[in-house]
């Protein structure tokens, strides 16, 4: 009788409403723009067609990133007011991360690689591609969590805190 | 010589209220990944490191309302009022680029406990210190882009300037 809110607590220390919830407005958001304009909206590509207003490579000049770039800062933009209004109604708005630049800015060097060769991100094949049943997106998800868990570990294990 | 840029036309010039509903959209979006805490890199590597599998509800359950609102739309007649564009499932090609770029970005996302839309978040949270990350990911996105323009042969569609 108490081994199942044992074992919830052992895997969810936090709960769960809060994740479901945040899920759900992660979906909703995606929907929204979805039902709009009918565009599958994943993060990942502002990387690309936001250099395009910078660089003159025509990897970055073709018509669909011109033609998104400006939508596409829109929604970023979005994003980071949506979390901010977020933080700033709960109080919570300022916090910083423990964890070292020198990891986020490889980690970032590595994401904006992988991302733009891979043609999403967790938001892109995670969402929009899992929530498609696209074969691609499951196996580029499955592919990334895998490697990530294990990178994550490794270096946990390496005893780099945090 | 015009560039490309003065031929095309762009995605929101179909409609004036396609921007402000981006923007909407972002919005509600950017709540989902404060109040998930993926905003936060700790929560990240904490999943990722097996003592929170919380994340598993954020992914699911996006994943969960983006799959009915995408079948539902998709299968009727209906175009979106804001672009005219007929409703579709995102359905990319499968080929190597998948499989290596999705490995880069595991070893990436390991490494940092962020990606791309929760790093956005995260510095919406005042987390200024994601900067490095977003850094970090326009120098990838340049060097992905620069590494494929001038090793791989171009594609015939590239403008001759």
């Amino acid at each position: 009788m108490t081994l199942t809110p044992l074992l919830i607590e052992t895997l969810f220390p936090r709960g769960v409403s809060h994740y479901l919830l945040g899920g759900i407005l992660i979906g909703l958001g995606t929907a929204v723009i979805y039902l709009g304009t009918g565009i599958h909206a994943g993060a990942s590509t502002f990387l690309e067609s936001t250099l395009s207003y910078a660089s003159k490579l025509s990897r970055f000049q073709q018509p669909k990133f011109i033609a998104s770039r400006d939508w596409r800062v829109v929604f970023t933009l979005g994003i980071v007011a949506g979390a901010a209004a977020y933080s700033l109604a709960m109080g919570e708005f300022g916090w910083t991360t423990d964890v070292q630049p020198s990891r986020l800015f490889l980690g970032g060097i590595l994401i904006g690689m992988g991302t733009r060769l891979g043609k999403g991100c967790t938001s892109g094949h995670g969402v929009c591609g899992v929530g498609s049943g696209s074969k691609t997106s499951i196996l580029n998800v499955a592919l990334f969590m895998l490697v990530a868990i294990g990178v994550a570990q490794l270096v946990f294990a390496m005893g780099v805190r945090p | 010589m015009s560039g490309p840029e003065a031929a095309t036309p762009e995605d929101h010039d179909a409609s004036p209220w396609f921007l402000p509903l981006v923007f909407v959209g972002g919005f509600i979006f950017g709540i989902g990944l404060a109040v998930s805490q993926m905003a936060r890199p700790e929560i990240v590597l904490e999943f990722l490191q097996f003592s929170d599998f919380g994340l598993v509800f954020v992914m699911g359950g996006a994943a969960a309302v983006v799959s009915i609102v995408f079948w539902t739309a998709s299968s009727s007649d209906l175009t979106a009022p804001l672009s005219g564009r007929r409703y579709t499932r995102r359905l990319k090609s499968m080929d190597k680029d998948v499989v290596v770029g999705g490995s880069v970005f595991g070893v990436g996302w390991g490494l940092s406990g962020i990606c791309p839309g929760a790093a956005y978040a995260s510095l919406g949270i005042g987390n200024i210190v994601i900067l490095y990350g977003v850094a970090g990911m326009f120098v990838g996105a340049y060097l992905q882009g620069y590494l494929r323009e001038t090793r791989a042969p171009t594609g015939a569609t590239q403008p001759a300037d």
